[in-house]
């Protein structure tokens, strides 16, 4: 076996492990002056170490190439995860994390991130295993990036104020439910899905008017595109204004912010199609509205379903940011700007949280919708016979 | 067998069969920023009813031009054509062609079968009407089981053939084909070749037949159109008389041999001139 057929991953893991064994786990207490906690004391944390400097070794020399090692790697690591957190608030040592526990970390790290990429590169023509796979992969690495959030922002101390751990965020949602899914009727399912459905679908139709004006499909493209690279967002004070304070407003940033993305999408959609195709209609003596359904229309849809994904995101940015200008006492852009003010901010991460669950819901929602209506598509085909 | 070889100035013969496609002193040039393009220039040509005519002539000589002419898809700059009597535009309003053109040109989202019913769809034609001649359509080039398929789940020259189905699917009265088989393997192209005769002695359709091979031409044809390159003109007709349930053999026969030449002559002549 030569040097460069050993796992480095693994290798990296046992060394790290080993010198976490070595260099001490916690820093000194300022006021007691004493050590806050030694390896030695805690059984659970000193198997979890011996164990990565095992495996870690182990499968330097047999190399991680199957997806059961992947998975023992994987486990190995999440029994370490469990009794690295157990130290931090079992063992006092949130706030005086030393070398030896970042060496574990580190030694984990390499450990999580060998078995994520042994099961990323799974290939398997079972098709629910290879579901299976594909969905382990991003919520394991996504898992691991909130470990890690929460075992340095306990580790270091670092102020609640300034960033505080995943798992205070977690329980102020779990205990703020009622709150976040009012704010959520009033933000996402009243001013985000009206001005979204209103927005796209006037934009869509005025698309389809445009596309017959030859003048004002040369002069609104232009437009279109130095429209949706304004701030559009800066008209929320004003659409208030308009609208009043309720949820309308925010439905009026939003349909202005998604219609010129849309508008100019399906305008290139609906020249998509290509000559040859349109020759073919033409042949048939196909009528206008004949080649729109059958052949515009669906060579559009791409674009289409490109715009509604743009604006998915648009939209909730748009309907949380209008809120600031101006609101009922409920919402989600209200919560945010009210409770930093409070410094309450494990509040505001929560309602962070629930937009970032929410938008990526409803991106998901139109992406699965696009694979749905447009599988042919190159993009999403696959040869199967 | 005997050959009768009939060599006529198209112009000058008699009618005595109605004129599907009636060409007098066609000319078309294309403005383009680097100055016009002769595509075209005094083309005449009848197409009877029930003639399978090929067009042969060296690349960019203006073969798919002419047949877009037909089709109108591309407007003369100058003479007359007129297709059963009446403009290609009201042909074309009329439903008289079926158009196969040099690309599959099939719609990426519908299935084969949907492809195949695209223009009894746009026809209006009842939805079981539809299936069933799909069917019959998709038997013709050999492509049953296939229906539920998608375009780009076929190879390519059962792509073309679905093409093809779908120009036979319904009753025109005009048969255009660009190259339908350019992309096709000599086996393939032979088989499909002889259906095609068999489809146009069946039901006596007419058909202008574009093709770079000459052994296809004098094969398939009924009359054969020699162009020359540009700017495209007409340089022979050739009349072929073999029978229409003729079959590949013939491609052993000296007449057939003597057409073939004839035609080689033609397009090498097209050649010299253009020096
Ligand atoms: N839309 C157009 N604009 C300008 N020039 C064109 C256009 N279409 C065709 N031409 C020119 O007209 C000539 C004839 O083209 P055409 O496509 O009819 O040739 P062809 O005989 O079908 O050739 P091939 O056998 O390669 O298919 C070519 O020189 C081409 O460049
Ligand atoms: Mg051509």
């Amino acid at each position: 076996m030569t040097w460069t057929k050993l796992d480095k991953f693994c290798l990296v893991a046992a060394i790290a492990a080993l010198l976490a064994l070595i260099f001490p786990l916690a820093g000194v207490d300022g006021d007691t002056g004493k050590q806050v906690a030694f390896v030695g004391d805690i059984p659970g944390l000193a198997v979890a170490m011996a164990l990565c400097v095992i495996a870690g070794s182990a499968f330097t020399w047999l190399g991680v190439g199957s997806v059961t090692a992947g998975m023992v790697i994987l486990a190995i690591a999440v029994f370490g995860c469990w009794q690295a957190i157990s130290v931090l608030y079992d063992y006092g040592v949130a706030g005086y994390a030393g070398p030896g526990f970042w060496l574990f970390i580190a030694s984990l790290w390499a450990f999580v991130w060998r078995g994520i990429d042994v099961i990323a590169n799974f290939h398997s023509l079972d098709r629910t295993k290879q579901h299976l796979a594909n969905f382990v992969v991003p919520v394991a690495f996504g898992v691991w990036l909130l470990f890690v959030w929460e075992v340095v922002v306990s580790g270091f101390g670092v102020p609640q104020v300034l960033l505080p751990p995943p798992s205070m965020i977690g329980e102020r949602f779990v205990n703020s439910t009622d709150i976040l899914a009012a704010d959520f009727h009033q933000t996402f399912v009243k001013a985000v899905l009206s001005g979204y459905v209103m927005g796209c679908g006037s934009a869509f139709i005025v698309a389809i008017a445009v596309d017959r004006v030859p003048f004002l499909k040369r002069g609104l493209l232009p437009l279109g595109n130095m429209v949706s690279a304004l701030p559009i967002i800066g008209v929320a004070p004003i659409m208030v204004m308009w609208f009043g304070f309720d949820w309308q407003s925010k439905a009026a940033v939003i349909v202005i912010m998604t219609f010129f993305p849309m508008l100019v999408n399906t305008v290139t959609g609906l020249n998509a199609a290509g000559k040859l195709e349109k020759d073919l209609m033409a042949t048939y003596a196909s009528g206008y509205w004949s080649t729109l359904f059958r052949l515009r229309l669906p060579a559009a849809m791409p674009f289409v379903f490109n715009a509604l994904k743009i604006n998915s995101t648009l939209a909730l940015i748009g309907a949380i940011v209008a809120e600031f200008f101006g609101t009922p006492i409920v919402g989600m852009g209200f919560r945010i700007s009210t409770e930093v003010g409070r410094m309450n901010i494990d509040m505001v991460w929560a309602e962070i949280a629930l937009a970032a669950l929410a938008g990526t819901a409803f991106y998901g929602a139109v992406a699965y919708i696009e694979r749905k209506a447009t599988s042919w598509h190159p993009s999403f085909r696959v040869r199967r016979h | 067998m005997t050959l009768k070889q009939v060599v006529n100035n198209v112009a000058e013969m008699p009618a005595s069969k109605k004129a599907v496609v009636d060409i007098k002193k066609l000319s078309l040039t294309f403005q383009t920023a680097d100055g016009p393009v002769y595509a075209l220039s005094d083309v005449d040509l009848t197409i009877e009813e029930g003639d399978f005519v090929s067009f042969i002539g060296p690349s960019g000589c203006g073969k798919t031009t002419l047949l877009r002419v037909i089709a109108d898809l591309e407007q003369a700059t100058g003479g007359e054509i007129s297709i059963n009597g009446v403009t290609p535009h009201e042909a074309r309003e009329k439903r008289a062609y079926g158009y196969v053109f040099q690309a599959p040109a099939l719609l990426p989202w519908r299935s084969i079968e949907r492809n195949v019913t695209l223009p009894l769809e746009i026809m209006e034609i009842s939805k079981e009407e539809r299936v069933k001649r799909a069917q019959e359509a998709l038997k013709l080039v050999e492509l049953n089981g296939f229906e539920k398929k998608f375009p780009w789940q076929l190879s390519g020259g059962m792509q073309q053939r679905a093409s093809i189905a779908r120009a036979l699917s319904f009753d025109a009265d005009l048969l255009l084909m660009d190259e339908p088989f350019g992309a096709l393997d000599e086996i393939v192209r032979d088989h499909l070749n002889e259906q095609l005769l068999k489809l146009w002695a069946r039901t006596n359709k007419t058909v202008a037949f574009v093709t770079h091979s000459i052994p296809e031409a004098v094969y398939l044809s009924s009359k054969i159109v020699v162009m020359s390159p540009r700017p495209g003109r007409i340089i022979d007709v050739i009349e072929t008389d073999f029978p229409k349930d003729r079959t590949l053999d013939i491609r052993e026969t000296p007449e057939f041999l003597e057409i073939a030449h004839r035609v080689r002559e033609g397009l090498r002549a097209g050649h010299s001139n253009d020096e």
